[in-house]
């Protein structure tokens, strides 16, 4: 396949999953703003995992509910914001629209129209959750037709690895900065405040359910680190994601991407072979640190194998 | 009942002749549009909008602020053509690209024709499409408009004359593909009574073509089609014909040189490409040897092609056999090469560089059309008829600027075929362009893209000024009646 096809095909996918991830966060960071709006710490949140707190303080000054989610959904002139993802998803699929099947592209293309509606209405706080549902459900049609039509070629593969080294980034730097700001708490509020901010860090990865399900026990941060680093069970934890980046790199057709796929193997067998007693001797933002450069490096190693080959 | 009433005795109608009497090759037709009604009809007429809409065969329009996509508008009546007429309109096609390209050789080998004293030498060397860089290059079965796209009219005296040719880089085929796709779908029982000739194996045939003119060497040519890009006006073309004949549809940046071949940059490392259909103008090419602006190409391209490596389709400098200027002197590019006398005729042509020409264009404006010599798609051409006092003064300061920039020729009565417009069915007219293929052979499927200008009265045919298509029916045997 052309590598340009390639990388289209990988950043549709990860552009969608983007835009979904930054819903989630942006959903749940809300909801924890109305808990106690005195703070500004929450609404920070999202900006610090998508690495714009500079750039959005510049231009805002103040972290107000309506200028973050003006900020991360709407704003035409901030890269990461919902709309430019789904712009850029759009754009993508538009190139590859003879390889994709056609329920895919109409999928993409009446998400993108969709949104513009959403744009040029504008949004405010009371209608964000139903902006922000939408958002995740037209993420999960996107997976869905992708993954109920598509032939299971080099196609399928990097539409799939898009989508699963992006959800690895986002899990890994959720978990970093949700790390980092709860271990700033006054020790005296710890519990109460630390209970509401695992449990809003769960609902944004779709994992309270499942930490009840598994745990059947109160919050803790080191059961909550299990749940999104190692469980395999758990579709949004970082080794379920390496399963999947894994699975696909093999599939794909030549020798090129060996460098990549050592690289992802060895994550895959840090993540297999640890527990969580040993992350935490280590220390858990030092571990999600080097994580994060894992994924990172990763992401370059395929652009530099399988997307820009000379 | 459908009434339709002929524009005027003034313009051929393809369906009606004098008296209101249907042509032999419309009978079944009529019979069959007679027995539908107008209700039904409008009907499937929203079907095709939608179908289209959905399948997303749409254009770009330059100049176009909102940057949007827009549908070419598909008419439902067919443009029927017999037998015989296709025979003489086939034999003619390929009569002219042969000599065509004949001429292309020579004008880059010995330049036969311009000692004969047949075409000026100046008329060639300093135009623009004549390409230095392609002088002394033999190319593979010496083809260089490996696919053209021959404009053609009906006049009002019932025969065919030819527009312009278009060597360089022709579309339209594949809303010729589409517009049958579609009338099969819409009207399956009309493709049960009509003996059409089948038009679907086009790609087919381009696609052996491009094999056939490889660089001798190779074994087994790895072809692709190159794209400016999804801006482009064809891009669903580009992407259309890759898809159809299995090829990569490639960007410049998918392309490199690297020790005297073109490679593509796949995920399984680069892959060789020997030869490359280019729906890229000649200056975008190779910002090395043409426009060193341009990011659509690829650097080294040129050096390469001149290797005889790769091969490029169409080849570059085929600007210089389609312009307006060198047109009126394709009957006698056949008589020289081929010995033949021209089947298909030109349109009488006015060169405006002749004194005698301009001084007679000037007083006649308000009842010719003019055009640019290297014009196309309908822009930047003043129809007289159409035009209003001023803008006949405006051009004619444009004319008097460079007049060997332009050419003019008398209005033509374009031929009108039935179709449906928001009345009913009415009279429009309309052109064709069948497309020819050169390779081990010259030939062409039998049909075209029919356009047709669906304001009334209009002549302008052009999907980028309001012109829309029609799905060209060949008989495959005429009807006796």
């Amino acid at each position: 396949m052309l590598s340009r096809m390639a990388g289209c095909l990988y950043w549709m996918a990860r552009n969608m999953e983007r835009a979904e991830n930054t819903a989630r966060l942006l959903d749940v960071s809300l909801q924890m703003s109305l808990l106690h709006a005195s703070s500004q710490d929450d609404l920070l949140v999202p900006l610090d995992v998508t690495g714009s707190t500079a750039d959005f303080l510049q231009r805002h000054h103040t972290p107000t509910p309506q200028a973050v989610l003006h900020y991360l959904a709407l704003d035409g002139d901030n890269p990461g914001s919902i709309y430019n993802c789904m712009r850029s998803a759009r754009e993508n699929a538009h190139v590859v629209r003879v390889k994709i099947t056609s329920e895919m592209w109409e999928q993409v293309n009446g998400t993108w129209l969709e949104m513009r509606e959403w744009q040029r209405r504008g949004l405010d706080t009371r209608s964000a959750s139903t902006f922000l549902e939408w958002v995740r459900e037209r993420s999960h049609l996107f997976r869905g037709a992708g993954y109920g039509t598509m032939l299971r070629n080099d196609t399928f593969h990097f539409s799939r690895l898009g989508t699963f080294l992006e959800r690895a980034d986002n899990t890994a730097r959720i978990l970093n900065v949700k790390t980092k700001q709860i271990s700033d708490n006054e020790p005296e509020a710890e519990n109460i405040l630390d209970y509401y901010q695992w449990a809003a860090l769960l609902r944004s990865v779709s994992g309270f359910e499942a930490y009840r399900d598994i745990y059947r026990d109160s919050i803790t941060p080191q059961r909550v680190a299990e749940l999104l680093i190692l469980r395999n069970d758990m579709p949004r934890s970082l080794r379920a994601c390496f399963g999947e980046i894994n699975k696909v790199l093999a599939r794909i057709e030549g020798q090129a991407g060996r460098a990549a796929r050592r690289r992802a193997s060895e994550i895959q067998a840090r993540l297999t072979y640890s527990s969580i007693e040993d992350i935490f001797a280590d220390g858990l933002e030092q571990t999600l640190d080097s994580l994060i450069d894992d994924i990172n490096l990763l992401g370059k190693l395929i652009h530099h194998s399988y997307l820009e080959t000379a | 009942m459908h009434q339709i009433t002929p524009l005027d005795h003034t313009h051929y109608d393809e369906m009606l002749a004098a008296g209101q009497e249907v042509r032999p090759s419309y009978q079944h037709f009529a019979s069959w549009l007679n027995q539908a009604t107008p209700d039904w009809l409008r009907n499937k007429q929203a079907e095709a909008d939608t179908l289209f809409r959905r399948v997303g065969i749409t254009f770009a329009v330059y100049g176009d602020e909102s940057g949007a996509e827009r549908l070419i508008p598909f008419d439902t009546i067919p443009r029927i053509i017999s037998a015989a007429e296709w025979k003489t309109l086939e034999a003619g096609c390929i009569q002219r690209v042969t000599a065509l390209n004949r001429f292309l050789h020579d004008i880059y080998h010995e330049q036969d024709i311009l000692k004969a004293g047949i075409i000026p030498a100046e008329q060639i060397l300093t135009n623009a499409g004549y390409q230095l860089a392609m002088q002394g290059i033999d190319l593979p079965r010496q083809v260089y408009a490996h696919i053209a796209g021959v404009d053609i009219i009906r006049h009002s005296d019932g025969g065919f004359y030819v527009l312009e040719d278009n060597l360089r880089t022709p579309s339209g085929v594949s809303y010729m593909l589409e517009n049958r796709k579609m009338m099969m779908r819409l009207f399956p029982e009309l493709f049960a009574s009509h003996d059409i000739t089948p038009v679907e194996h086009y790609p087919n045939m381009l696609l052996d073509t491009l094999r056939s003119v490889s660089p001798p060497e190779v074994d087994n040519p790895t072809v692709v089609v190159l794209t400016p890009g999804q801006y482009n006006s064809a891009y669903f073309e580009h992407a259309f014909l890759a898809s159809q004949m299995g090829v990569e549809l490639v960007e410049g940046q998918d392309l490199f040189v690297k020790n005297g071949h073109v490679y593509m940059r796949t995920t399984s490392g680069p892959q060789r490409v020997d030869v490359i259909y280019r729906r890229l103008d000649d200056a975008y090419l190779d910002p090395l040897a043409f426009n060193a602006g341009s990011m659509l190409g690829v650097p080294g391209l040129m050096s390469v092609y001149r290797e005889g490596r790769v091969s490029v389709c169409n080849a570059v400098g085929t600007g210089v056999a389609d312009d307006k200027s060198i047109y009126p002197y394709v009957p006698d590019m056949i008589r020289f090469y081929l010995g033949e006398e021209p089947i298909l005729h030109n349109v009488p042509t006015w060169q405006l560089r002749k004194p005698d020409d301009l001084a007679y264009v000037l007083d006649h404006l308000p009842e010719l059309v003019v055009k640019e010599v290297h014009g196309a798609g309908g822009y930047g051409m003043l129809v007289g008829p159409a035009a209003t006092t001023e803008e006949i003064a405006a051009y004619r300061l444009r004319i008097l600027e460079d007049p060997a920039n332009f050419i003019a020729q008398p209005t033509l009565s374009l031929s009108t075929c039935p179709t449906f417009v928001e009345a009913g069915i009415a009279p429009r007219h309309i052109d064709l362009r069948p497309f020819v293929l050169s390779g081990k052979k010259v030939q062409l499927v039998a049909g075209g893209l029919t356009r047709v200008a669906l304001r009334e009265g209009s002549l302008v045919v052009n999907s980028s000024q309001g012109g829309g298509t029609k799905d060209t029916w060949i008989l495959k045997e005429d009807i006796t009646c």
